[in-house]
């Protein structure tokens, strides 16, 4: 299978939608090489604007633009995006529910040795938070090209959070993917793992490992964080009886949260979490850090394990 | 562009007649900065504006954006002026379920053309609609309303030099400067001055008026129009509570509705003014 970062496949599902369609403009903030917006640039320079190094007015900027019935794509390092721009995301995009795409690159643990300061851990918790914001955590190549598309054709405003690092193709261009829809990755019925973004390779790995045991596991890949797809999460829920969420954010406010908070009120069901245990990360390779953080498909296996228990 | 002044201030003394009474009847709200506002944005929408109510989603329209979204009476007062909504229904401002939002809200209210309130952001909204009109060619204007005191915020200066780097010269910004925020005036606050040299330096096509003078507002909008390489800025000289001398130059009517003894004052003394 094919060995890509989420923003290079982002890159090229965006150039796609610019030979297509004619309404979309994209916005970067002096970082268009790194989240592969560079590629639209080159081809459409008329319809490619820098905003330089101010992501605020790049969120507001975009905002305007969506007011006269365009589609405005804005991109830069997820933790910009979500952090320095959230109240600009907030109230120019979100309160007025503005038809507006953030594709935030560089997300995670993964983006290795820039360190702490650059690696978005509560991004999906500060988007989610906010009505009318879609929040969409693809795990390959495959899925992200897709959801991109998706999220030109879908009215409101949309978070799409991609990676760093290359991840290996989970899907093959037949699958079929829609904004708020889980895709069923793998069969099984002792425990599921729900897992969104780069982790869904070791998600897939830890289930195989598993099978070896005699364990039966359900992957699924949650690739819309929020709206969560909650008949999925329930039918999980019923038919295996325990769950595990795996993603490279923090456990507070992320995909675990959500489910967790989900199946409380409606369905209480033991639950593991996979994820940053409320502590930033630091420089080091993305493999390294992966396994510093515990986020590794061993770990997934052995919460698997414990969650089991626990049924 | 050819301007009937007395009209218009015929249309300005109505606009503050009801900015006075929708605030005496909300309990709440801005009067000060709607009032120094009231005579610039009589001049946009009775003179300056391509706009018609009955097409208001029409794609070439001018825009207009109140980046300084506290003075919402002034703008839900100068729509209903133009025709867009009945005027009773600025009676209904800040309650529960009224379009007439604390805030600019574009969402219940279709006319206004980005939601605002939150200081700094409306000018980079009002960017992005001229990259619009740039990216297509079209000819309309987008206008922004800035204040003094919001100039403080960073975003403005971002969507300052945005704005000249792309030369968006059909974008308008009228800064109102009425000299007061909320915590008192702006040279103690956090002294923004000089205004000018600022704005000049960044790029932008300055001109300094008086912000109640109708002929220099019309004229200075006019020479705006015909500056097409660059952003053109207005720095309107304005008096915070304008035309009710208890309110006038007074920092604590920046955020205080009048009660109706003062209201009923206030609206005597502005027929008075006008008739005089």
């Amino acid at each position: 299978m094919a060995k890509r970062a989420t923003r290079e496949a982002y890159g090229k599902a965006l150039l796609e939608l610019g030979q297509k369609h004619n309404d979309i403009i994209v916005l970067d903030a002096d970082l268009s090489g790194s989240t592969k917006t560079a590629i639209f640039g080159k081809e459409f320079p008329n319809r490619f604007f820098n905003a330089g190094i101010a992501e605020g007015n790049m969120m507001g900027v975009a905002a305007g633009i969506a007011t006269t019935g365009k589609i405005a794509f804005a991109s830069t390092f997820a933790i910009f995006a979500s952090a320095r721009a959230c109240e600009q995301i907030r109230n120019s995009i979100c309160y007025p529910n503005l038809n507006v795409k953030i594709a935030a690159t560089h997300a995670g643990i993964t983006v290795g040795a820039d360190g702490g300061s650059h690696q978005a851990i509560e991004d999906i918790a500060i988007m989610s938070a906010m009505p009318n914001m879609t929040v969409v955590v693809p795990g390959d190549g495959v899925s992200t090209e897709a959801l991109i598309k998706q999220a030109y054709e879908y009215d409101g405003p949309v978070y799409i959070r991609l990676g760093r690092a290359k991840v290996e193709d989970v899907y093959d261009s037949s699958e079929f993917f829609s904004i708020g829809q889980a895709n069923l990755v793998k069969k099984g019925n002792d425990a599921t793992i729900i897992v969104c973004g780069y982790p869904l390779n070791d998600a897939i790995k830890a289930a195989s490992s598993l099978e070896q045991k005699g364990i039966s596991v359900r992957v699924v890949d949650m690739s819309t964080v929020k709206p969560l797809d909650m008949g999925s999460v329930l039918k999980a829920a019923k038919e295996t009886g325990a769950i595990v969420t795996v993603e490279e954010h923090s456990v507070i406010g992320g995909l675990g949260s959500m489910v967790a908070s989900f199946l409380a009120e409606h369905y209480p069901t033991p639950i593991q979490m996979v994820g940053l245990r409320d502590v930033f990360g630091q420089s080091g390779e993305a493999d390294e850090l992966i396994e510093e953080y515990n986020l590794t498909d061993s770990d997934i296996a052995h919460a698997v394990e414990e969650v089991i228990k626990r049924k | 562009m050819k301007c009937d002044y007395q009209e218009i201030a015929k249309r300005a003394l109505n606009i503050r007649k009801n900015i006075l009474k929708m605030l005496c009847e909300a309990k709440s709200g801005h009067p000060g900065g709607s009032l120094s506002a009231t005579d610039i944005m009589s001049v946009l929408y009775f003179n300056h504006m391509n706009i018609d109510p009955n097409k208001y989603t029409d794609p070439d329209r001018d825009r207009f954006v109140l980046s300084k979204g506290h003075a919402a009476p002034v703008l839900y007062a100068t729509l209903a002026e133009k025709g867009f909504f009945p005027e009773e229904e600025l009676m209904t401002l800040r309650k529960l379920g009224s379009r007439l939002q604390g805030h600019p809200d574009m969402k219940k209210l279709p006319y206004v053309e980005m939601s605002t309130g939150s200081l700094g952001q409306g000018l980079s909204a009002a960017a992005g609609m001229a990259i619009s009109g740039l990216v297509d060619s079209k000819d309309f204007y987008t206008y922004v309303m800035i204040g003094d005191g919001e100039v403080q915020e960073g975003q403005i200066w971002e969507a300052a030099m945005f704005s000249a780097h792309y030369k968006l010269g059909k974008l308008i910004a009228i800064l109102d400067h009425n000299s007061l925020q909320i915590d008192g005036d702006i040279r103690d606050i956090m002294n923004p001055n000089p205004l000018d040299k600022k704005w000049e330096a960044f790029g932008w096509h300055v001109q300094s008026i008086d912000g109640h003078d109708l002929e220099q507002i019309c004229d200075a909008l006019t020479k705006a129009k015909e500056v097409d390489d660059k952003p053109s800025i207005i720095i309107a000289k304005t008096i915070k509570g304008k035309g009710v001398s208890f309110m006038e130059n007074q920092a604590g009517w920046h955020g205080n509705a009048p009660c109706e003894e003062q209201t009923a004052k206030a609206i005597a003394e502005l027929e008075e003014r006008y008739n005089g």
